[in-house]
């Protein structure tokens, strides 16, 4: 009846998918966390944003400097907790021997978690920007295309990180379910989200460079700042995320041949 | 050419040996059983034959195909089901199908879940979440799941585990007509030498991951001169452990 072929391939992460939309159709609090956090974040960071400007001449350069900060890092959270969660559901659900038995390669699934991290991110923070408007006259979209390039790479980054958390996961099982929530706040102090990472002491600054974050968040500063857009930023920040993509795709590759070696595909779940 | 075939299959895990030297082949449109007590490495060789586990050594082929080098080439013609392995709770039963479906590649999906629908008597829910259905619904939902794509090999797991009676009685005449329509091809695991009786052409008994006996259910009470198969496997069971 059926035959397969890598053609298949769109189709299945099409189905994919379609299975995690039935899901949040099914559930208005999923629905309602996706927009939540980065809503509350920023509304707290655009009262702080308004306070600050009273009181700094540097941030009163910039309106909206915070806001900026707190959407975009949004965007890396929201990229990551989309995959390593859309992940967890199914382990949840007990559902990976029946999905692992399909004829859904690993990539199709990585890549179906990947493509709902994005939709998760854009819905998420797509409200929290939006509300921004309403709240403060602030547009993170008067950035114009620079935004995207900004966005893509917290995006990729924080798919990397999500792959990464899906590896451990699978080699370790869901006792490292907490990892997923935190890991990501290890990266804010070093990514300079709220301030420039020349405050950051001198040895720990060269350890700032090698996130894609930290350079993704001097080119928002220098843009809203100075009115300038670093490509170079940019490139550093495209270049970081090749490496961490290699490492994320390594380690999930890596973490499944482990999986089928040690027979943990078909009992994982809660 | 058999529709699986299984040579000189071997899993060990450190120094435990969960298959040894397993050898068997099943012809198509047969249905055969792997029988024997817990840790006899009746699942472990189940999830080798579906690709989740690899060998230690041997080779594994269904349908001609080699499934530790191709496994993607056989999956689309195959399936399993298992009460131990679920489908999403939160998804409505036709939800979840529509899912599988498209896993599957299954042409004019909505047709063949209806079809599905009306002969395991699925129609009434549906509509409902998985969840909320009763043990003996879930098992007739997991078998229809299984048989969307009209797998040529069907693999199974304790197929009727936590059924009453009368459900699982319902099962096994469902799984016999399915394989009568479509000359499917068969191999389960089960604990249950009622289901094994009706349903089996043959018996691959293992003890300690190897194949210690085979036949067909009447050659085996025979041989071993007991009323049932309840009785060979209690014997199988108590005889003296094999020689490493």
């Amino acid at each position: 009846m059926t035959q397969a072929s890598f053609w298949d391939s769109p189709r299945r992460i099409g189905a994919m998918i379609m299975r995690y939309r039935f899901l949040m159709m099914a559930s208005w609090p999923r629905l309602l966390e996706l927009a939540y956090w980065p809503t509350v974040q920023m509304i707290l960071w655009g009262l702080i944003n308004r306070f600050m400007v009273t009181q700094s001449d540097w941030m009163a350069q910039s309106a909206g400097l915070l806001i900026a900060a707190a959407l975009l890092w949004d965007v890396l959270y929201r990229a990551q907790l989309g995959v390593s969660l859309v992940f967890f559901e199914e382990m949840y659900a007990r559902n990976l021997g029946n999905l692992f038995v399909s004829p859904l390669r690993p990539f199709e699934l990585a890549l179906s978690l990947l493509t709902i991290s994005l939709l998760r991110t854009l819905f998420g923070v797509g409200v929290a920007a939006g509300l921004a408007i309403g709240l403060y006259h602030y547009s993170i979209f008067d950035m114009g295309l620079p935004l995207l390039a900004l966005f893509m790479n917290l995006l990729v980054m924080g798919w990397a990180i999500g792959l990464m958390i899906v590896a451990m996961v699978l080699r370790f099982g869901l006792g490292m379910e907490g990892f997923a929530w935190a890991v990501i706040f290890a990266f804010a102090p070093l990514s300079g989200v709220y301030y420039p990472i020349s405050i950051l002491p001198e040895w720990l600054q060269p350890v700032a460079q090698l996130l894609p974050s930290s350079h993704v968040f001097e080119g928002m500063r220098l843009i809203m700042n100075e009115h300038v857009f670093s490509i170079e930023k940019v490139i550093a920040a495209a270049e970081l995320n090749v490496v961490f993509m290699i490492i994320a795709l390594g380690l999930y590759s890596l973490a499944f041949y482990s999986a089928r070696q040690r027979g943990l595909l078909l009992q994982m779940g809660e | 050419m058999p529709a699986i075939e299984v040579l000189h299959l071997q899993k060990n895990y450190g120094d435990i040996i969960a298959v040894d030297q397993l050898s068997f082949e099943v012809p198509r449109g047969k249905t055969y059983a792997l029988l024997g007590g817990n840790g006899a490495g009746k699942t472990t060789t189940l999830s080798m034959l579906l690709g989740l586990l690899l060998p230690t050594s041997g080779t594994i082929r269904i349908l001609g195909i080699d499934m530790i080098r191709d496994r993607f080439k056989a999956l689309p013609r195959m399936n399993f089901t298992s009460p131990y392995v679920d489908i999403p709770h939160r998804l409505t039963v036709e939800e979840n199908l529509r899912v599988y479906g498209g896993l599957y590649g299954v042409r004019h999906v909505k047709r063949r879940i209806s079809d599905l629908a009306e002969e395991y008597q699925l129609s009434p829910f549906l509509k409902r979440r998985y969840g909320s259905l009763s043990q003996g619904q879930k098992t007739r939902v997991s078998l229809a799941k299984s048989l969307l794509n009209e797998p040529e090999v069907l693999l199974m797991d304790e197929p009727t585990a936590a059924l009453d009676p009368y459900t699982a009685d319902q099962v096994r005449t469902a799984l016999k007509a399915y394989q009568a329509r479509t000359e499917a091809t068969i191999l389960l695991a089960s604990h249950n030498m009622r289901e094994v009786e009706r349903l089996c052409d043959n018996i691959l008994m293992m003890k300690q991951g190897r194949i210690v006996d085979q036949g067909s259910p009447v050659e085996l009470i025979g041989r071993y001169d007991e009323q049932n198969l309840e009785d060979v496997f209690i014997q199988i069971a108590k005889g003296s452990e094999l020689p490493r």
